[in-house]
């Protein structure tokens, strides 16, 4: 695999050169009959036949279905050669018409056909290997189960067996296999609607081997054994190209986690053989019975070892099981596992050959997916158990055992009752019935206990003599040996299984609160909501109090960020502990092996990327805070927890990062726009008055004149634009008083004319404002200088004799006052920008350009006094329309001159 | 104009006072500076000035006190100048007794016509105008007859009483309240839309176009202004 050589391997380029002067072979590959590959096949070929190809067909069975047979028009037939076979005659392809014609292409439909004996080859395959090697192109079909190598996998799950088959060859040499890929619902659909012709075969066959199950598994299939191709094909190319790896595709890396100690060595084996490979990897482990009897201390290495690989990067799974090496075959096989990790068991040889050895069974059953088996040794070991938990049995309890006192009495009563009618062996049923129910009520001891009061009873009561305990009968004796044996047998498979139910009722519960957890937390924006609601769950889950500490924004110090109950704040000694957690990533107080007198537990909160805070527990009763279930609960909580505040202080890290290149970019445009549009103007202004004084008597009264105009001018735009930074400052610093008055606007427009007078001076201004414009409540001096703003805007940019209108109306509820130009316009992309501070439309000539502050201070003051400010482009030609709309008073309103004489 | 006024500029601003100095000299008038309200006060009792110009920031003492202790001293008009965007302190030192305003930056167009108008106001005849010429635009106060190109306007009572305001008052800025109390009487001061309209209604009469208004000059946040005909300004 590890060819590095820059050269074309000689193999490849042989492969190719095989290929020269033979036609193409495509194969259009079903997972099932009925799926359309016929159909698609002659829907290639009619494209084809438009792309001008000579196109025949050797032979379609279109089995009478309409769509397909009229994809067949315009296509030439070869007509079927007519074979004799035993008083038959059937009909097959004619291969020498065919090659005598010798078409571009031809399609040949089922590929796994068995000719007629006496054709020429026994097989239709063999056919299309001449037809191609004739240098024919050749279009085919074939179904998923004809693959010789996957018959015996197809008939295992469909149980059919078909005859038919192609040698894998056939497949691999064809230059292009395309999928006709359909649900397998869909495809039960057209079988219900009678689509899908299946010849021969009795109906129950048929309804077996369309069943979703198996569709599902022959889809996959196809689809596996193309991809498989793919991978091939790519590998081939890669070759002939000699482009350097990865080749690896598709593979898939599995680690087997167990309580050893060595497990942690596994993973990270697992974890670079994944990232060699580039491929994903998963860390499985297996639930046995055995699991139930681990000691708390190795259920926890198991907890553990899968959050180690989940932080790798793995994705887990536990699934239950009876035999390891078979489930873990069965996940393998099912997830296209090529890579197996697991570790060289420690056990001693006799122990191999009782219980056999998962790493044996592994190597013989796995067939090509290839095992790794790392020793023990560089085992890490175990960590120490750093937090005590609660004794995970429960505390004696005396019901189950009067309860199943209770079940005995209620046995020998029925019993008393039925050995009047049959005979005092039979009676040993009805004790055998108690201890299968007390052993589904209460467990294994309780079960046991009705085992021996049921002998006892049984013994007493029943066996001859009666009222004894002695027994009269050895055969007696023997009969209740066994039932003696058959109850303790029954208690144990019964306890058993019980515990795995209560075990599975367990895992489904935490399973289902952990989802519901994450499910909670993942829609979870900000900080202090997740803190909040982590902290509610946490402490509702295991009913007990709980504080989240983080570090805090400055100086990094770890603070209270969130507890539940609601506190903000923990003594001295807790403090202490939660830091020593935070600093040593380790569990430190209450149980632990650091600062064990605490109140609380803390545990720190990991991710991969390291320790993002902690979390600390705390429960009013003495004693050990959690039970091993618990606290393996929390540990899991905790990590989604990790993970959800590193998630959000990544994002909150982002938009802090923009806000800052925002900023950034706002401070850069201050400062060039102060430097530019405050420069510019002294700049004029000292040239001027430095050249009238030095060559004052040189100038002459006309030269002074211009001289001081410029002079004048150039301290006007100076002041605007001081004006406009100033009210900037107001607007951004919220200084802004708006003085509400009842103002006539075309009063202020009066105003703003007059003072935009010089501006405007090379402009045509028409002014058109309603006379019965309502008095409206504006601040004047600030809505003056929008419409200064605006015409002084309209004024940069166009062109100098052109025409400028001010209109003023009232449109319903608003009154809506225009200024519009007759330059340029605006780049329609930047209709909204345009108010935004520091924007500058680029002027085509380069003239002046306005300061970028004018129409973001018309937006502010506009919006500042309840009004709307919106920009468009004319329609009638180019041009902008600046459209500032004030809502028009309700209770004040007057108009007319009828108020004034009032 | 023949002789000679003093003029006092209050200003704490060298650059200010020397060039106010320069052209008011150049226009004829004798100047006085000041450069702190004291003294301000103290030039008043020396010099006797004809007008005073100024500024309301000073070092010692805010400008309103001073236009204060100037009204309880003389009657000499008052001209105060005062940054642009600050209307509120222009209506205040107005409703104190200052006579005018200017805004800074200024040209000295500007400036020279207000001084003028002060004048006019402190050396014609006491007694009320009673008639007022402008252009196309004449007013007879006796009569309470209103021309514009020879022919007859007809107001309303109140847009008379509006405009006798003005007409005795040419030149000078007039605040909306000195409008209000003097023509509808101090009950109405607050109801500023009531002038608003009547101005509307004085411009739609008197003005040629009344959204660029040649004779009534709107002074935004302030008030209004009668203007002077060109050859009283000039």
């Amino acid at each position: 695999m590890a060819e590095r050589d820059t050269r074309p391997s000689p193999e490849a380029l042989l492969d190719a050169a095989r290929q020269e002067g033979r036609g193409r072979l495509k194969i259009f590959l079903g997972a099932a009959p009925g799926v359309g590959k016929t159909y698609e096949m002659l829907l290639s070929a009619q494209t084809k036949r438009r792309e001008a190809v000579d196109v025949v067909i050797g032979i379609v069975e279109t089995h009478g279905r309409r769509e397909t047979e009229a994809l067949l028009e315009g296509l030439e037939v070869i007509p079927r050669q007519q074979v004799d076979y035993k008083g038959h005659r059937l009909a097959e392809m004619d291969l020498d018409a065919i090659l005598k014609r010798r078409p571009q292409l031809v399609l040949v439909d089922e590929l796994a056909h068995t000719n007629a004996p006496g054709s020429r080859h026994p097989k239709r395959y063999l056919d299309v290997e001449e037809l191609v090697a004739a240098g024919i192109d050749v279009y085919t079909t074939l179904n998923i189960q004809h693959v010789e190598s996957l018959n015996d996998v197809v008939a295992r799950i469909t149980r059919i067996r078909v005859r038919e088959t192609v040698p894998d060859s056939v497949l691999d040499q064809a230059d292009d296999i395309e999928v006709v890929d359909l649900a397998p619902d869909d495809l039960i659909q057209r079988l219900r609607e009678g689509k899908v012709y299946v010849p021969h075969q009795a109906e129950r066959a048929v309804r077996h081997y369309f069943q979703p199950g198996n569709l599902t598994a022959l889809r996959e299939l196809a689809l596996r054994r193309t991809a498989q191709r793919v991978d091939d094909q790519l590998l081939s190319h890669m070759r002939s190209h000699a482009i350097a790896g990865p080749w690896a595709a598709g593979e898939r890396v599995l680690v087997c986690i167990s309580e050893a100690t060595n497990t942690p060595g596994l993973i990270r084996y697992a974890r670079r053989a994944a990232e060699r490979l580039h491929a994903p990897w998963t860390a499985l482990y297996v639930e046995t019975t055995r699991t139930q009897r681990l000691k708390d201390a190795e259920r926890d290495r198991i907890a553990e070892y899968l959050r180690l690989a989940e932080r790798l990067g793995a994705s887990t799974i536990t699934i239950p099981g009876r035999k390891i090496a078979d489930e873990i075959i069965a996940y393998a096989e099912a997830n296209n596992i090529t890579q197996i990790v697991i570790g060289k068991s420690d056990r001693p040889r006799w122990f191999e050959i009782l219980h056999g050895s998962v790493v044996h069974d592994l190597v013989r059953k796995t067939g090509p997916i290839s095992v790794h088996v790392i020793s023990a040794e560089g085992g890490e070991p175990a960590a120490p158990r750093s937090v005590v938990t609660r004794p995970r049995s429960e505390p004696f309890s005396a019901v189950p055992y009067a309860g199943s006192t209770g079940t005995v009495i209620l046995a020998l009563g029925i019993g008393e009752l039925i050995s009047r009618f049959v005979g005092f062996q039979s009676v040993s049923l009805v004790f055998l019935v108690a201890v299968l129910a007390s052993a589904i009520a209460w467990g294994l001891w309780p079960s046991l206990f009705v085992g021996l009061l049921s002998v006892l009873a049984f013994n007493f009561f029943f066996i001859p003599p009666l009222y004894t305990f002695t027994i009269a009968d050895p055969v007696n004796v023997v009969a209740l040996f066994f039932f003696a044996l058959v109850a303790v047998v029954v208690s144990n498979l019964m306890a058993a299984t019980r515990s795995q139910i209560v075990a599975a009722r367990a895992r489904a519960k935490t399973t289902a609160e952990l989802y519901s957890f994450s499910r909670k937390v993942a829609g979870i924006g900000t900080l202090d909501d997740l803190l909040w609601a982590t902290a509610y769950q946490v402490s509702s889950m295991l009913k007990l109090s709980t504080v989240l500490l983080l570090p805090e924004q400055e100086g990094g110090r770890l603070g209270v960020a969130s507890a539940y109950p609601p506190e903000d704040r923990l003594d001295e000694a807790d403090m202490a502990a939660a830091r020593w957690c935070w600093d040593h990533n380790h569990p430190t107080g209450r149980g632990s092996d650091t600062l064990p007198g605490g109140k609380w537990l803390f545990l720190p909160l990991r991710t991969g990327s390291g320790t993002v805070g902690v979390i600390g527990i705390e429960r009013d009763a003495p004693g050990a805070l959690l039970t091993p279930d618990e606290r393996r609960l929390l540990d899991a909580l905790a990590d989604q927890v990790a993970v959800a505040i590193e998630r959000i202080s990544l994002a909150r890290g982002l938009a802090e990062a923009r806000v800052l290149a925002e900023t950034e970019r706002l401070r850069a445009a201050l400062l060039t726009s102060i430097s530019h549009d405050l420069r510019t103007p002294l700049a004029s202004v000292l040239g001027t008055v430095s050249s009238l004084r030095h060559y004052a008597d040189k100038y002459d009264a006309a030269d002074r004149d211009e001289l001081l105009a410029t002079l004048e001018s150039e301290a006007e735009r100076l002041n605007r634009f001081v004006g406009n930074l100033l009210d900037m400052t107001r607007l951004e610093s919220g200084a802004i008083e708006l003085k509400l008055d009842l103002v006539d606007v075309a009063e202020i427009v009066g105003a703003a004319l007059e003072r935009a007078g010089g501006i405007l001076a090379a402009h045509r201004v028409e002014v058109a404002v309603a006379s019965d414009l309502p008095i409206l409540r504006l601040d004047a001096i600030l809505f003056e200088q929008v419409l200064f703003n605006l015409l002084d805007n309209a004024a940069k940019y166009s062109l100098p004799g052109s025409r400028i209108d001010l209109r003023a109306e009232r449109d319903g509820e608003v009154v809506a006052i225009e200024v519009i130009d007759e330059g340029p316009g605006i780049p329609a992309g930047d209709l909204e920008r345009i108010f935004d501070k520091f924007y500058r439309v680029q002027a085509q000539d380069r003239r002046r350009a306005g300061t970028g502050l004018g129409l973001a201070i018309c937006r502010g003051f506009v919006e500042a006094q309840g009004g709307r400010i919106a920009a468009q482009n004319r329609r009638d030609r180019s041009g902008a329309i600046l459209t500032v709309r004030i809502p028009v008073p309700e209770a004040t309103e007057i108009s007319g001159p009828v108020a004034a004489d009032g | 104009m023949a002789n000679a006024y003093t003029v006092l500029v209050v200003d704490d601003e060298p650059p200010i006072r020397r060039f106010l100095r320069t052209s008011l000299t150049a226009e004829g008038h004798r100047v006085v500076t000041a450069e702190d309200a004291a003294g301000a006060l103290a030039a008043l009792a020396a010099e006797k000035p004809d007008l005073i110009i100024l500024d309301l920031g000073l070092p010692d003492r805010s400008g309103f006190e001073v236009i204060k202790q100037i009204r309880i001293r003389s009657p000499v008009p008052v001209i105060v100048l005062s940054a642009r965007s600050d209307e509120r302190s222009k209506v205040e030192a107005l409703d104190l007794g200052a006579d005018d305003y200017i805004g800074k930056p200024f040209g000295m167009a500007e400036l020279t016509a207000r001084i003028r108008a002060g004048l006019r106001h402190a050396f014609q005849a006491q007694g009320e105008l009673s008639a007022f010429v402008s252009g196309d635009l004449m007013v007879d106060l006796v009569r309470r007859q209103v021309t514009r190109e020879g022919r007859e306007v007809r107001l309303s009572p109140k847009e008379f009483d509006l405009l006798r305001q003005f007409v005795t008052h040419a030149g000078k800025v007039l605040t909306h309240r000195h409008l209000l109390r003097a023509v509808w009487g101090p009950a109405q001061q607050g109801e500023v839309q009531y002038l608003r309209v009547c101005i509307r209604g004085l411009r739609q009469k008197l003005e040629p176009d009344a959204t660029r208004p040649t004779h009534i000059l709107t002074e935004l946040g302030v008030g209004y202004r009668l203007q002077l005909p060109p050859e009283q300004r000039a």
